[in-house]
């Protein structure tokens, strides 16, 4: 028995995330650890819950063990349900073969069935690797006012950027006249931040025609939409004016998480309205020693502090001992930083350590780039690793990398 | 072989008031993101004891929303999982005397469920037992050593105040319980209190209780155990780890400042390998830290907001520190809120409370300046 509902979500939480480089070594993107104790997932899932929106399909496909994990039973996002939920879909062998997910809109047509079993009137298409607070119930409003075929939300940015995005032209009631993906020269600053409403039965019939189109690349981006607007669909943009970040890079990835520091932090997740969910691991509240310093920072429970952290982002359970320096560095959970060791413009992924003296990045008024330092690995007493370096398990070298 | 819990969430509440004047023993915060009864919970849970009963009595509104359907404690099962078992008054009966004050009275009240327990043990636990035990051990020992009844306990030196309040047992070289003082008032020295923590297989605990049925028997002590103590095998089982029982708002306040300062208590409470403490997860975000945050030597929980200084305090989820405002050897509970340039010292402000700006409260280490939930300076 599966009840109807009115919208169902579906979470792109396949990709590789490859610019994230030892970050994503061994997990998918969606479920790169962000903001001290969120992984990037948490964000898309808990504007769902928060939005009233209880079904959602997440749909993995590159290393999917840490997220499958994570999203579980769906349990700490609430998605723990009777009828709908959360349902992770991996790609699976059908009768005429297997195939995996070789595109965003492919990787939706081939759940359809999942789609169908609810029979909803929308579809909510998101991806995993945006961090924002957005209320997707009102957009759905939005295009249930606005009588549209598809919805697809919109930021402004500014022209000089416009060339990395999706960008959207526009009549004066939001309606869009043209798609421009990536254009050279572009004609508005309206970006698609990957968010579509689609109504069911057109999604449904754009899907399986572009399924039977040989040489389509199976995207929403550059096949579905562009078809859509071909048409003549009614396709209408919603206006989102809040904070958005894709953290699809190292760079873009140390920036959102330094911008929920500051005396006014760009990103506010202390919201109690809206809360952003995510599994949590029973660990005690966070110690701060009698010589510490802590200044401008974000600092999760089981941290235990004895050091100088400023500027900085730590994960549960972070050890950060005597004398040692965190400064401007994102620390993932579990690493610990041996007493005396300098961590500077970095970001050290989880349950690594940084032993006594050692120094990991530069100062980041002279640093070439942000220093990278993989999961599970040990760097040694004294050592130096550079400001731009990126160390994961090819760099284990036995004598300044050592394998935990 | 499979094990019950039963905690007793009401025991001990006249101990401190002001905490208890809302609340269950049980439901007091500690620790700046658990309340006592997740300690008992988690070793219960951790020792694999996953059909757990809790008796209440009353004021059990908060306790209840803490557990909710006990997901937290992995308690919501099919089969077991955690119960809450509120007085059982019955329409007919004179109901002068249900309302129970012992354990024993608690058990007798409960007697119906008792006897539904499928289990072949049970372990009774008090809910103010701040400690970290591995219950499965004691029960091996329980069984090994064929016990009727094995009582946790530790051995402390007391002075003659301490062994006022604390129930003194005697044993032989080899566990075996001889004698048990019950809140005596002129002994000084090294004993084995009673962590009113016991192991006793369901039989005989519905003996027990059916026999205190009939009897009208009152007290566990004094009418059972001393009354056997010869001839049934009552036994020790000795725990070394920390522990704590808040017996005063004083001894509360000195039991959270031992946390901060005493690395090993934390270690031993919070740090043991596959056994962490459980709680109510309230999904805050992590806490943050502006530029000009000073603190110095505190616990701090998720959710917190710091723009001031703090030192030598606990500040449970959700606590707010203005600018300018100096914090310092104080526990502030569950989204306390305090303006700019605030000063607090030996303060304990209960759930909600908000102190305006410029406004400066001081209590004593010994007298610890209590404000009452929600109170609003």
């Amino acid at each position: 028995m599966y009840k109807k509902k009115e919208c169902v979500a579906m979470l792109l939480a396949g990709g590789q995330g490859s610019r994230l480089y030892a970050l994503t070594e061994k997990t998918a993107k969606p479920a790169v650890t962000f903001g001290g104790k969120y992984r990037i997932i948490d964000f898309p899932m808990s504007n769902c819950v928060n939005s009233g929106i209880y079904t959602v399909g997440v749909l993995t496909q590159y290393q999917p063990l840490v997220l499958n994990e994570y999203i579980g039973n769906g349990q700490p996002w609430d998605l723990d349900r009777m009828s709908g939920g959360v349902m992770v879909l991996p790609p699976y062998q059908g009768k005429n073969g297997a195939d995996w997910y070789k595109g965003t809109a492919n990787a939706i047509y081939q759940n359809l069935d999942f789609i169908r079993r609810y029979d909803p009137d929308y579809v909510l298409i998101l991806s995993g690797d945006h961090i924002y607070k957005m209320d997707y119930n009102a957009m759905l409003q939005a295009h249930k006012s606005s009588g549209a075929d598809c919805t697809i939300a919109v930021l402004e940015v500014p022209l000089s950027e416009a060339s990395r995005f999706g960008i959207m032209v526009t009549d004066e009631t939001g309606k869009i006249t043209e798609f421009q993906e990536k254009p050279k020269n572009p004609t508005s600053t309206k970006a698609s931040m990957g968010i579509y409403i689609f109504n069911a039965k057109v999604l449904e019939k754009y899907l399986i025609d572009d399924e039977n189109t040989p040489g389509s690349s199976n995207d929403f981006g550059k096949n579905i939409i562009p078809n859509m607007l071909n048409d003549g669909m009614k396709m209408f943009t919603y206006p989102f004016d809040g904070y958005w970040k894709d953290v699809g890079t190292i760079s873009s990835l140390w920036e959102a998480n330094m911008e929920l520091l500051g005396e006014n932090p760009k990103f506010n997740v202390h919201d109690k309205n809206w809360r952003i969910f995510s599994r949590n691991y029973a660990a005690p509240p966070h110690y701060v020693g009698d010589k510490a310093f802590v200044s401008d920072s974000v600092i999760s429970e089981g941290c235990e502090i004895y050091g100088t952290v400023e500027h900085s982002v730590l994960s549960s359970n972070v050890i950060v001992e005597k004398g040692a320096v965190v400064k401007d560095s994102v620390i993932m959970s579990g690493t610990v930083i041996k007493a005396g060791a300098r961590v500077e413009y970095a970001i050290i992924d989880s349950n690594s350590e940084i032993s006594e003296k050692a120094n990991v990045g530069e100062p980041k008024e002279h640093a070439k780039g942000i220093a990278v330092v993989g999961s599970g690995l040990i760097v040694a007493s004294n050592a130096k690793i550079a400001s731009d370096a990126m160390i994961n398990n090819d760099s284990i070298d036995g004598v300044t990398i050592i394998q935990k | 072989m499979s094990v019950a819990g039963i905690i007793f969430s009401n025991i001990h509440d006249n101990n401190i008031p002001e905490l208890t004047r809302n609340r269950t023993m049980a439901s007091v915060p500690f620790g700046c993101r658990y309340r006592l009864i997740d300690f008992t919970l988690s070793n219960m849970v951790n020792s694999n004891i996953t059909n757990v009963s809790v008796i209440t009595h009353y004021n059990y509104q908060s306790l209840m929303d803490h557990i909710g359907a006990g997901k937290d404690w992995d308690l919501a099962r099919r089969s077991g999982g955690i119960k809450i078992l509120p007085p059982f008054i019955t329409a007919y009966a004179n109901n002068v005397n249900s309302l129970y004050t012992t354990r024993l009275e608690a058990l007798k009240n409960v007697n119906n469920s008792i006897s539904k327990i499928p289990d072949d043990y049970v372990v009774l636990s008090d809910c103010d037992v701040i400690c970290n035990v591995d219950l499965n051990d004691m029960i091996k020992n329980h069984i090994e050593n064929d016990a009727d009844l094995t009582i946790a306990v530790k051995k402390v030196k007391l002075n003659k105040e301490q062994a006022k309040i604390n129930v003194l047992i005697d044993s032989d070289e080899n566990g075996k319980i001889v004698d048990v003082k019950a809140y005596p008032t002129s002994f000084k020295g090294t004993a084995d209190i009673n962590l009113n923590i016991m192991v006793v297989s369901r039989k005989y605990l519905q003996e027990i209780v059916l026999d205190s049925i009939a009897h009208n028997y009152t007290s566990l002590t004094k009418d059972v155990i001393l009354r056997n103590v010869k001839r049934k095998n009552y036994r020790i089982y000795r725990y070394d780890g920390y522990f704590a029982c808040i017996t005063s708002t004083q001894d509360y306040y000195k039991s959270s400042m031992e946390l901060i300062n005493d690395r090993s208590i934390r270690n031993q409470l919070f740090g043991i390998k596959d056994r962490p403490v459980y709680t109510k997860v309230r999904n805050s975000a992590p806490t943050y830290y502006s530029p000009d945050a000073k603190v110095k030597n505190s616990l701090i929980a998720d959710g917190c907001e710091i723009y001031g200084e703090v030192e030598n305090s606990i500040l449970f989820r959700g606590t707010k520190i203005g600018k300018g405002t100096v914090v310092k050897n104080c526990i502030l509970f569950q989204d306390t809120y305090t303006g700019e340039n605030v000063t607090l010292n030996c303060v304990i402000a209960d759930k909600n409370v908000v102190i305006r700006d410029n406004k400066h409260l001081s209590g004593d280490e010994t007298l610890p300046f209590y404000l009452a939930k929600g109170k609003m300076i």
